[in-house]
This record gives structure tokens, C-alpha cells and sequence, in this order.
């Protein structure tokens, strides 16, 4: 009996793989050829929250343009989705994955950690890789694949630190997770230029996978600081956020993109808090963008659930929509879906997306000189536009 | 003056925690005393709770949903116990060992599978999360009540085996296995009673955590397990004073030494008390050989 019952198991298992297997093939008689674009992204862990965002944005856009000529011919374009868990040791997986898989092209990840552990792998594959937001300079640094369209942390520390400067903060707090290259790093630029203006600066870090920050914002209002930095990720930002409140912290909560997410609008909504981010992209910007992508989620409430459960757009959702034109501007140049073509078309590549323009410039890094400055509104929980911020 | 208004935040934070570990810890105890198994889906089981209340709160009233939360865990211990670790009963301890590893994994990317991996925000029990004010440091109700609401199940669990029936016959399994099996105790009824209390207690200990820590992920339940099954060992494992204390004082110190400004080694200040107290007394505070180990 038992033994008929695993048989049957077996069986089901197998067909059932077989028939995942089969599903995809059979469409695209139109079409010359299919062009596979990675999307290497967390859908859960830490990060999962932001990544998914971000994916959705590559989603929408491959909605709006599911094909691409090269040589005069059509492709269908695919994506080839995996979920790296924001985890460092499984986006490696993750990402061999996506280079046997025979992808084009890699687009991701969210999160800088996983962005530098997953480029060996490219690297050593010859896969062009084009970062959406991880804003680390050691995604791209020393490795030939790995491009970006974002902003980087000098920058974007320089400028949340000149922000706090003119606001009058002296003495600033700067929390960082232990071993997360985007919070740590981050917090190394700010805190440079933050003290090259002349200000004070206590540093503090805390484990993985710790929920009590209760410590921290008491240590912050100990020490007298005058404003609270702590790019750390959304999930232990609606933590800090809510302990933030129960204390009283009663200084500004400073961030950098990760936070404009509504993660941290929906933990600040109803609370007497002031975060204020910097960030790539601010909704309204592009209207005819911003509707199209609402519409697309409101039709399908599984999207509309990978953002969260509304429609409030998060600057990395337009940062992936962006990134997945960069992708196909590139194959296009390179007329060939060849990894090593492609390679060779990004960096001469530009684009002219919803985020502003996209142009490589030294190390691969998109030559970005502006960042938005958003302040969270806790009445009715939406973000509010401050200022465009660049600095010399 | 001066210095009860630095340290009073960190010592409320650290009661309140420790209150938290506490709850959780006993179900280790328990469990490890009568059955010599360390459950290591405990602290998942406590993550599940959180999970449950957040999906329940948003089709019934919060009243309810904390009655459910607490009848569901209850449950869901007893069928953990009753499908992963009954039919191993007569197995090497290896094996039932092995299978609460499985137990806790099957939880964790049941979690991951149902909520997709993100983050869930528990809901506000107002009462518990309202802001007060004790001696100029602000703080959330629950810092207080976790406390309190401890102290007052712990005496009830004492009581309960100390005087009942079903406790002489917890203490009773929990000396000699087979003799009490002989005596004619129904051990099937004393272990599915100890899971039982365990899984309350951590239903309780979730919610009142939670409520004060609101974000949910697959993972939330493995940090508060570890760290209360380090408070159990410490305060001497089988023992439920000794558990209560050893999470209490790790609460306590973890946050003192977040507020040292050595924030980076808080979590490594419990695992080097582990091993600490593994060395130099590794019966633990409370765990003498001839102890009532329930």
C-alpha cells in the first residue's frame, strides 16, 4: 500500500515537472528567436519587500515591451526571474542559475551585499550584469560585467550629510547592520562628509536578525544627538520606525533610497516621527509612467500585493522599468542576444528613461548627479517632495 | 537622578524582553524534562502564533483573534507532537532530535510560502501598545505587563505542578520514564499536557513580543528561540525557575550592554554565557541532579 502510494507520488511529481517544462515553449511563432533577460532580485529575506518592487518595475516594462528587433528580426524577450533570498551565500546560487540558464543579460539586485558576492560569478561567466540601485562602489569596482544605473553611497552619503548640515544637526547618530555592505558602507560616507562639515557623529551597529532596537534609540537620545541616521533595510526600518515612536525620539530619521518604500510610510503613518530619505525617482514625475504602472497593478492583485497591497510607487520600481530599457537599448547595439556582445554595447549605450538619462561613465557607474530629497507625511502617509539635491 | 533616567530605558527594555524569553523558555524546559528532546520547532511554533494573530486580526475583532491565536497554538503543539515525535518515541534520541530540526525548517518556509517572504506587520492591540511615560522614560504599556503577566504564570505553572494531580505525574515521568509508565501514568496524556502548556506559553510570550517588536518574518522565531533556549540551559534545563531567571538576566544584560555603546556584542554576550556556563556549571543556576525536572 505504501509503496503504491510513493509510486503515485513520484509520478505525479514527475509529470508535473514535465509539464512546467513543456509550458513555455510553445508561443512566439512570430518570433526569429528568444532573447532571455535575467532578473536576479530578492523576493524574500531581508530585502524581499524593495526587491520585489524592483522586479515589478522590469515586470511592467516587459509588459510594455515583451520583444525587441535585432538585425531587423523579432525576439520575444523573456525574463528569467530567481529569488536570491538577500542572502549572500544563496545569491551565488542564484545567480549560476541564471548564467546557465543562458541568459543575455542580468538585471539586480536590490541590495548591494548580494550584488558584490553575486559578481564573481558573472565575471567569471562573461555575463554583462547591470545594477538597478545596490549604490555600493564595490558592485562595480575591479569587476569588467557588473554596470550600474544608479547613483553611488559618496554621493549619496554627501548629500544626506550636507542635508543635516543645513538643518542644523551637529551631532548625528548612524546605525548600520553588522556585515551589510549597503548600510556599512553608507554610513562610511556620510560619516566622512558629515565630519569634514564639522560634525559630530556616534556609530553604532547591531546583528542580524535583531528585533530589539529599543537600545538603540535610547543610546541615540542618551548621547544628545540631534539627528538619527540609519539606512538600514526597510524591514528593520518599520522596527526602528515604531520603537522610534514609542521612546520619543524626537529628532529626524534620516535614510537613504532603500527607505522610499511604503514599508516605511505605512510603519510612520499615525506616529509622531520625521523620516526623510534621499531618492532616484519621485512619483509624479513621469505621469503618463506612473498611471500606466497603477492601472497594471490594479488589474492583477498579485502585483498589487508585491507592492505592498497599494499602489504607491517606490522610486525602485522606476529604477527597474528604467534598467530594463538600458537592457534592450544594449542587445539592440550589440545585434546579437551573445553575452559577449551585449558586453561589449553596454558601456556606449544610453538611454533616456523616467529616472533622467543613463550614460556609463568610468567603472561602468551611470554619471548621476541629482538625488531626491522625500519627507514622509505621517498624517496621510504618502511621501512629500523637499528638494533635488546635487552636490559639486 | 541622572543615572536612573540614562539606564531606565535599557532596564525596562530588558525586563520586558527577558519577560518575553521567559515564556518561550519554559516550553524548552518542559519539553527537555520530561521528554530529553530539545525542541527545536519551538521557537518557530512562536513565530507561527505571530503569524496567525496578524492573518486572523484582519477578519475578526482583536478579542477573538488573541483567543484563537492561543487555541490554535495549543493545536497546532499538540499535532507537532503528536505526528513528528510520538511515532519516534521508542527511537534513538538522534532521530526525534533530527525530526524537530525538520519540524522547525517545515514551519519556517511554510511561513516563507504563505506570507511570500515579506515582512508582516503585527496588529495594534491598543492597549498593550500605547505610549507611557515612568520617570521621564517613555515606553510602550506591554514593557510593564510582560513583567507582571510572566511572574503570574510561572506561580500558576508552579502551582499547578506542585499540587495537581497531572503535576505529580509530570514530576513523577520526569524522574524515571519507564518506572512511571509502570506505576500505570498515562505518559501519552503527560507529554501531550506538557506540549500543551509549552505551546500557551508561547502563544502568550508572541503575542505580548510582538506587540512591542511588530514585524514578522519566517525567520522571527529562530533569534528569541535560540536566546531562550540559551536561558534555559543557563538557569539549569528542566528547571522553570531556573529558566525564568536565566531569561530575565540575559534580557537584562543584553540591553545594559547595548547601552555600554558595545551594541555589536550584545548577541555575542549570550552564546559566550553559554558556553560559559557549559563549562564551568553545566547543570546550570537551578539544574541540581535531584531537582523536580518538569
Amino acid at each position: 500500500m505504501k509503496k503504491k502510494i510513493a509510486l503515485l507520488l513520484a509520478l505525479v511529481m514527475i509529470f508535473s515537472v514535465f509539464a512546467v517544462g513543456c509550458g513555455g515553449g510553445d508561443e512566439g511563432g512570430d518570433y526569429a528567436g528568444t532573447v532571455k533577460i535575467g532578473v536576479f532580485e530578492p523576493a524574500s529575506g531581508d530585502n524581499g519587500a524593495g526587491g520585489k518592487q524592483e522586479t515589478l518595475g522590469i515586470q511592467y516594462a516587459n509588459y510594455m515591451t515583451p520583444e525587441v528587433e535585432i538585425n531587423g528580426e523579432l525576439y520575444k524577450v523573456e525574463l528569467e526571474i530567481v529569488d536570491n533570498e538577500s542572502d549572500n551565500a544563496k545569491g551565488i546560487t542564484a545567480a549560476s542559475n541564471l548564467v546557465s540558464s543562458g541568459v543575455s543579460v542580468v538585471l539586480g539586485s536590490y541590495g548591494s551585499a548580494v550584488s558584490i558576492a553575486a559578481g564573481e560569478v558573472f565575471k567569471e561567466a562573461g555575463v554583462p550584469a547591470i545594477g538597478v540601485t545596490c549604490t555600493n562602489p564595490q558592485v562595480t569596482a575591479g569587476n569588467d560585467v557588473y554596470f550600474r544605473i544608479c547613483f553611488l553611497d559618496p554621493f549619496q552619503g554627501t548629500v544626506l550629510a550636507n542635508y543635516a548640515w543645513e538643518n542644523g544637526a551637529t551631532k548625528a547618530y548612524c546605525l548600520s547592520k553588522l556585515g551589510d555592505d549597503y548600510s556599512v558602507g553608507l554610513v562610511n560616507y556620510f560619516v566622512q562628509a558629515f565630519k569634514a562639515l564639522g560634525g559630530e557623529v556616534v556609530e553604532e551597529q547591531f546583528p542580524n536578525q535583531n528585533a530589539d532596537f529599543t537600545s538603540y534609540v535610547a543610546n541615540a537620545k542618551s548621547n544628545g544627538c540631534d539627528v538619527f541616521f540609519a539606512p538600514v533595510s526597510t524591514e528593520a526600518a518599520a522596527l526602528i520606525i515604531d520603537q522610534a515612536a514609542a521612546q520619543d525620539l524626537g529628532m529626524p530619521m534620516l535614510a537613504g533610497d532603500t527607505w522610499d518604500s511604503n514599508v516605511i510610510t505605512g510603519a510612520a503613518q499615525g506616529k509622531d516621527v520625521e523620516v526623510v530619505v534621499t531618492t532616484f525617482y519621485q512619483e509624479g514625475g513621469n505621469p503618463e509612467f506612473d498611471n500606466g504602472i497603477k492601472a497594471w497593478m490594479e488589474a492583477d492583485s498579485k502585483m498589487l500585493e508585491n507592492n505592498g497591497g497599494n499602489t504607491d510607487l517606490a522610486a525602485v520600481t522606476a529604477m527597474g522599468y528604467d534598467a530594463y530599457y538600458v537592457a534592450l537599448e544594449a542587445i539592440k547595439t550589440a545585434g546579437s542576444t551573445d553575452v559577449a556582445d551585449v558586453l561589449a554595447a553596454i558601456p556606449d549605450t544610453t538611454y533616456e528613461g523616467v529616472c533622467g538619462q543613463v550614460v556609463f561613465g568610468e567603472n561602468g557607474d551611470a554619471v548621476r548627479d541629482t538625488a531626491y530629497v522625500k519627507k514622509c507625511n505621517t498624517e496621510t502617509g504618502a511621501w512629500e517632495f523637499v528638494a533635488a539635491q546635487s552636490i559639486k | 537622578m541622572e543615572f536612573i533616567a540614562k539606564w531606565l530605558p535599557y532596564i525596562l527594555a530588558g525586563i520586558s524582553v527577558g519577560g518575553q524569553f521567559a515564556l518561550i523558555a519554559i516550553g524548552y524546559t518542559m519539553v527537555y524534562g520530561i521528554l530529553r528532546l530539545i525542541n527545536f520547532a519551538h521557537g518557530d511554533m512562536f513565530m507561527i502564533a505571530g503569524l496567525v494573530m496578524v492573518y486572523m486580526a484582519t477578519v475578526l475583532p482583536l478579542w477573538v483573534s488573541v483567543i484563537l491565536v492561543l487555541i490554535i497554538t495549543v493545536v497546532l503543539g499538540c499535532t507537532i507532537e503528536r505526528v513528528a515525535y510520538r511515532p519516534l518515541r521508542s527511537a534513538p534520541r538522534m532521530s526525534i532530535m533530527i525530526s524537530a530540526i525538520g519540524v522547525s525548517y517545515f514551519l519556517q518556509n511554510m511561513a516563507l510560502y504563505i506570507t511570500g517572504g515579506l515582512t508582516r506587520t503585527y496588529p495594534t492591540i491598543d492597549w498593550l501598545q500605547k505610549n507611557i511615560t515612568i520617570m521621564g522614560a517613555s515606553t510602550k504599556m506591554v514593557t510593564i505587563i510582560t513583567p507582571v503577566l510572566t511572574i503570574v504564570l510561572v506561580i500558576a505553572l508552579v502551582f499547578l505542578i506542585k499540587r495537581t494531580k497531572i503535576g505529580m505525574a509530570m514530576r513523577a515521568v520526569s524522574r524515571d520514564f519507564d518506572t512511571s509508565a509502570l506505576m500505570g501514568i498515562d505518559i501519552n496524556r503527560v507529554i501531550a499536557v506538557t506540549f500543551i502548556i509549552g505551546s500557551f506559553l508561547a502563544a502568550v510570550g508572541s503575542i505580548l513580543y510582538f506587540s512591542n517588536y511588530t514585524g514578522i518574518m519566517p525567520t522571527s522565531g529562530s533569534m528569541p528561540g535560540l536566546k531562550a533556549f540559551v536561558a534555559a540551559v543557563f538557569g539549569g534545563i528542566g528547571s522553570i525557575p531556573g529558566a525564568v531567571v536565566g531569561a530575565f538576566v540575559i534580557g537584562i544584560c543584553e540591553n545594559i550592554i547595548k547601552g555600554l555603546g558595545l551594541t555589536t556584542f550584545s548577541d555575542a554576550f549570550t552564546f559566550v554565557l553559554l558556553i560559559v556556563i557549559l563549562m564551568v556549571k553545566p547543570t546550570g543556576l537551578f539544574g541540581e541532579k535531584n531537582i523536580d525536572k518538569v
